[in-house]
């Protein structure tokens, strides 16, 4: 067995894997406070890509440092996201919190389609060039054909963004508060929380968690259009089912499995089985744990 | 204290309140008796502003709640021990409590009254990071209370307490709910499908009907009303 091509398909799974997790932590964080399945979601992730590509040219064009511009263009592009994430919420899900669950579900698909065809309109179809914002590093040189410097960037924002949130979730005010809803939203109103506070943050934090992605995986393979959301979020909603949709450690191994199996997928069979494998994997994980590799069963004791 | 004049709730198109009066004092322990359905957690819920009257009117301390949101009426100093019990399942016990605390800033005085419950439940501080969902029937309802307790209320609403615990564990938990209402001077609302057990710690009782009170006197009086006898207490 060729081994330095298993390492370097694993990694390559692994920071597929990472993006995918960074997404579907939005998907799964929302399901699990309101359940509701945010189809648009994916199109945020979408406009982070692009507000990154619009702020790095405008600073390159500034005269900025590759490294300057990266941090500022990703910050701006979180920004964005994170607004976007909320007003979405506002606009096309809170006025139906008392309706029947498939009303937001349907308001959410037609958000993305909102949103993929204001992006459609206001970039163009075609591919948009992004720069490779992620600086090569030295140190890298001898393992570069197996790693690049993008992927090493990539797994490690994502694992450092990963604790983040795993801390706030765990020890934060406004964690227990998150955690207390998802189990039981009318109970936490009933201590003091405000649920409509809790929901917006979610959103935003979810929002701002796709901008990261979409920011490295735009630098990453060098190209964006208005159509790019629409797949990276079903594979990250596909990753967020996979790992129990509401679990938040669920999301990234659902991410990471979905990213090795592609990955190996690709690299021992063909690429253009990649997808097959992919949903395969999902059909048998679910014949065999309906809720997920992680989700909890909602069986408690009363 | 509390104060319902002619409220009126819906869920959805059904009324389930149709104009309730209901007058707490200070330092009263109040129960509200009827039958399943009457009314009786749909009229707590309104209090909390989980389902908001659409008519009549709410005075909490002189001040009108009815078209508060739930926190604002939580940090007036309102908590509820609702029915069954809903313990946040994957929540610790200690991380139960501390929410029962979420409106409160003093770190301290949170940390004393967590150590001042699992005093007074022992069960609980031998579980305090167990998960919440794996608790017994009788420790969440301890849980429950104090949960309620950590938000340091003026006035507890108290929810079928009672409901599916054995009768030695019932007896515990009403012996719970006079000290609170006598040690804290908490004002305690009681709701009670269990009549005989609620009118024996009341001061007062409200008895409710089909989204009407019908009948309201001293708990002493209701006790030995013929009416009261022959519908709620199966004599």
């Amino acid at each position: 067995m060729d081994w330095e091509y298993f390492f370097e398909l694993l990694l390559g799974g692994l920071t597929r894997g990472s993006i995918y997790a960074l997404i579907a932590l939005g998907y799964t964080m929302v399901y699990g406070i309101i359940e509701l399945i945010n189809f648009a979601h994916g199109e945020i992730y979408m406009i982070g890509a692009f507000t990154a590509l619009i702020a790095a040219n405008v600073l390159t064009m500034l005269g900025m440092n590759e490294l300057a511009v990266l941090v500022l263009a990703s910050v701006v592009a979180i920004l964005y996201s994170a607004a976007y994430g909320f007003t979405v919420e506002k606009i096309a899900y809170k006025p139906l919190r008392q309706a029947p669950r498939l009303s937001p579900l349907i308001s959410a698909i037609g958000m993305s389609i909102f949103l993929q065809n204001y992006v459609l309109l206001a970039q163009t179809s075609d591919f948009l060039p992004f720069p490779s914002l992620i600086p090569e590093l030295e140190f890298m040189e001898p393992i570069a054909h197996i790693i690049s410097s993008a992927e090493v960037i990539i797994i490690l924002t994502t694992a450092v963004v990963m604790i983040l949130l795993t801390l706030l979730i765990k020890y934060t005010r406004i964690g227990k508060a998150m955690r207390a809803t998802a189990q039981d939203r009318s109970m936490a109103m009933l201590v003091g929380v405000n649920v409509n506070r809790v929901i917006s943050t979610t959103f935003v934090i979810g929002s701002a968690l796709a901008a990261v992605g979409g920011v490295l995986i735009a630098s990453h393979i060098g190209m964006i259009n208005f159509y790019i959301g629409f797949i990276a979020g079903i594979k990250a909603f596909t990753a967020a089912v996979l790992g129990g949709i509401g679990s938040i450690p669920g999301a990234v191994l659902g991410g990471m499995v979905l990213g090795w199996t592609e990955s190996f997928a690709t690299g021992y069979v063909s690429s253009d089985y990649e997808d097959v494998f992919a949903f395969a994997l999902l059909v048998i994980i679910l014949i065999f744990r309906p809720a997920g590799i992680l989700g909890r069963s909602t069986t408690q004791k009363v | 204290m509390l104060k319902l004049s002619n409220v009126e709730s819906y869920y959805g198109n059904i009324r389930a309140l149709k104009g309730i009066d209901i007058e707490i004092s200070e330092g009263e322990i109040i129960t509200l008796i009827g039958a399943n359905g009457a009314g009786k957690t749909t009229t707590l819920m309104s209090i909390c502003g989980v389902v908001p009257p659409r008519h009549g009117e709410i005075l909490f301390m002189g001040r009108p709640i009815h078209e508060m949101s739930p926190d604002r009426i939580v940090a007036l100093g309102i908590s509820q021990v609702p029915e069954g019990r809903r313990i946040f399942p994957f929540l610790t016990v200690t991380e139960n409590l501390d929410m029962g605390a979420f409106l409160r800033k003093d770190k301290d005085g949170i940390k004393k009254d967590i150590e001042y419950i699992y005093e007074l439940f022992p069960i609980l501080a031998e579980r305090r990071n167990q998960a919440g969902g794996t608790l017994s029937g009788g420790e969440q309802q301890m849980l429950a209370i104090s949960r309620a307790l950590m938000a340091r209320p003026k006035l507890l609403l108290m929810d079928e307490p009672s409901l599916g615990l054995a009768p030695l564990v019932i007896r515990r938990i009403f012996g719970i709910i006079e000290k609170i209402n006598t040690e804290n001077r908490t004002t305690i609302f009681l709701v009670e499908q269990n009549a005989n057990l609620a009118l024996k710690v009341a001061h007062r009782g409200y008895v409710m009907e089909n989204g009407r009170v019908i009948l309201s006197d001293a708990a002493q009086n209701l006790l030995s009303n013929e009416q009261v006898k022959k519908a709620y207490l199966g004599v």
